[in-house]
């Protein structure tokens, strides 16, 4: 095996990772201020890309605007959903909530499929990547698509403001704090319930983003989420839930080794991720940045 | 005569099916300092915990600085000008000391950074650190500077003195004598008749959930006894 195909590999691993990453840490942002594990995300991600589809059909939006305006739209419906049902389950045991976005899952992605076939007649469209993003980048040593180059940094972007903001701002602090112990925050003066809200927003938010830079390179159906996320879900066992670099970091790092475990030993190619998450959760229940619940 | 800063009538508190609070009555005057005295459990927390509205299910009337807030959820208590010192103290040890002095939003006539840092030097010098990397002195004084920042009228303390070394209860109870001088109003709960008696000017006794005596500063000296035996176990 040649150091290029090994090469093209890591970035095909990267891209996924992207993916991966964005996902995770939508996830961990709201794990760790809702205490729950949001079931509804691959549904959302799915509707981004369906957003940005919708929006090109129906105003004639082209993928630049879609890129900020369908995941602020699937910020505002996770917020929307949030206040009005999510909200309604706090303190009861976790089930109900995961009942709650299953079927919430179900419904978009039926929605989403009734739609698709009834105003455009298909079950899946292809989404055109921007022309400046078409065509392929010399790197040197490999030659790799523009656009996935574009995902891999943006996602990397996006990560670290995100990192940046809830790590080493007052809104960061907020957040930690009221993740910490709601109960005082509330009490010196914080109306802790909005920014839950908000927060749910940014974590559903980030999911409709990942599903607009998904929409050029897979094409736009009303299932491409359901698969993702449980490789997404066994990254962040992988990671350790709630932490929000371990994310950002399993993210990318199972991406590129289960793309090149891939291209080393085939066969492994789709189970690679869950013979990680077994051996992690041997050595580590907790997950590679995982505190124990308590220590966090 | 001047209206009561803070005016709690008939309060009953439950956790669950467990009955707390018997119908309480007590009042704080505008920069008096009133505190509770009682032995563990009580219901002195629970008392704190239901004024400032962190403790959810509780009948009766609620009335400060002139509005019913029974009704409204903490931070909006808080935004009126109550502040509450938990007996845990409250520090989060997900923020840095800095972020922790911080994160009450600032009002007019409150405490800025500065003037906390320059009281407390040791806040700034430890600025960078976790909140829990603070001695437990250094903690009290943080959690009672904190909510200083919007510029509370009436603090409630729950046991600031608890488990502290003498001389940093003695510095405790010089700043709760200086901020009371500032005028702000102080509901101090406490089981240390020494600390409680040297700053309150009131004390109301606490037995299983009752109020069952009231005690002026200048009574103190001879009903001693008495409370010295309502306090002991
Ligand atoms: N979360 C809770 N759930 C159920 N019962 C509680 C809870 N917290 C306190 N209690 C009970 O309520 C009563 C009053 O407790 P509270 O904490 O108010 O007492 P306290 O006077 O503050 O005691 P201490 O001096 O030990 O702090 C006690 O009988 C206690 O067991
Ligand atoms: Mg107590």
């Amino acid at each position: 095996m040649n150091t290029q195909f090994l090469l093209i590999q890591v970035f095909n691993g990267l891209v996924n990772g992207a993916f991966y990453a964005l996902l995770s840490l939508g996830l961990a942002v709201i794990f760790g201020m809702l205490r729950i594990v949001n079931f509804m995300h691959g549904a959302l991600y799915m509707l981004g890309a369906f957003v940005a589809f919708a929006l090109g059909q129906i105003l004639g939006l082209g993928f630049w605007p879609s890129l900020v305006l369908a995941p602020l739209l699937v910020a505002l419906l996770g917020m929307a959903l949030e206040r009005t049902l999510l909200s309604r389950l706090y303190g009861l045991e976790p089930s109900y909530n995961l009942l709650l976005t299953f079927g919430l899952t179900l419904l978009t992605q039926d929605l989403v499929k009734q739609v698709m076939l009834s105003q455009y007649a298909v079950s899946s469209a292809p989404y055109t990547t921007p022309t400046v993003l078409t065509g392929v980048v010399n790197l040197g040593f490999v030659v790799f698509p523009k656009y996935r180059l574009f995902v891999i940094a943006l996602a990397l972007v996006v990560c670290l403001v995100t990192w940046f903001v809830i790590e080493k701002t007052r809104v960061g602090a907020i957040v930690r704090a009221s993740t910490e112990n709601p109960v005082v925050t509330r009490s010196l003066g914080i109306d802790v319930g909005k920014w839950v809200t908000g927060v749910f927003g940014v974590g559903v938010g980030l999911a409709g983003l990942a599903g607009v830079l998904a929409a050029p390179i897979y094409s736009v159906e009303p299932y491409m989420g359901a698969e993702l996320i449980i490789t997404t879900f066994a990254v962040v066992v992988i990671g350790g839930m709630g932490s929000i670099l371990g994310s950002i970091v399993t993210g990318f790092a199972v991406g590129v080794l289960a793309a090149v475990g891939a291209a080393v030993y085939p066969p492994m190619a789709n189970t690679l991720v869950f013979v990680l998450m077994a051996v992690v959760l041997l050595v580590r229940p907790t997950g590679l940045f995982g505190l124990p619940e308590g220590a966090r | 005569m001047t209206a009561a800063l803070l005016d709690v009538r008939d309060l009953n508190a439950y956790y669950g099916q467990s009955h707390v609070l018997h119908g309480l009555n007590l009042r704080v005057m505008p920069g008096e300092v009133v505190s509770l005295l009682g032995r563990n459990g009580a219901g002195k927390t629970t008392t704190l915990k239901s004024i400032m509205g962190v403790l959810r299910s509780r009948t009766g009337s609620v009335t400060f600085d002139g509005a019913d807030v029974l009704r409204l959820p903490s931070h909006r208590i808080a935004a009126r000008g109550m502040a509450w010192v938990p007996e845990e103290r409250g520090i989060l040890s997900s923020l840095s000391v800095r972020e922790n002095v911080e994160l009450p939003p600032a009002r007019p006539g409150g405490w800025s950074a500065e003037r906390v840092y320059e009281t407390f030097p040791v806040l700034r010098e430890r600025g960078q650190h976790p909140g829990s990397k603070l001695s437990g002195g250094e903690q009290q004084m943080l959690a009672i500077v904190r909510v200083l920042r919007s510029g509370p009228k009436l603090l409630l303390l729950d046991e600031p003195s608890e488990g502290l070394a003498p001389v940093i209860v003695q510095r405790i109870g010089d700043m709760v004598e200086r901020l009371s001088g500032e005028g702000l109003a102080v509901l101090l709960v406490e089981q240390n008749l020494k600390f409680a008696s040297r700053l309150a000017d009131r004390h109301y006794v606490f037995v299983d959930g009752r109020i069952v005596d009231e005690v002026k500063r200048d009574d103190v000296q001879a009903r001693r006894d008495d409370l010295v035996r309502y306090l002991s176990v």
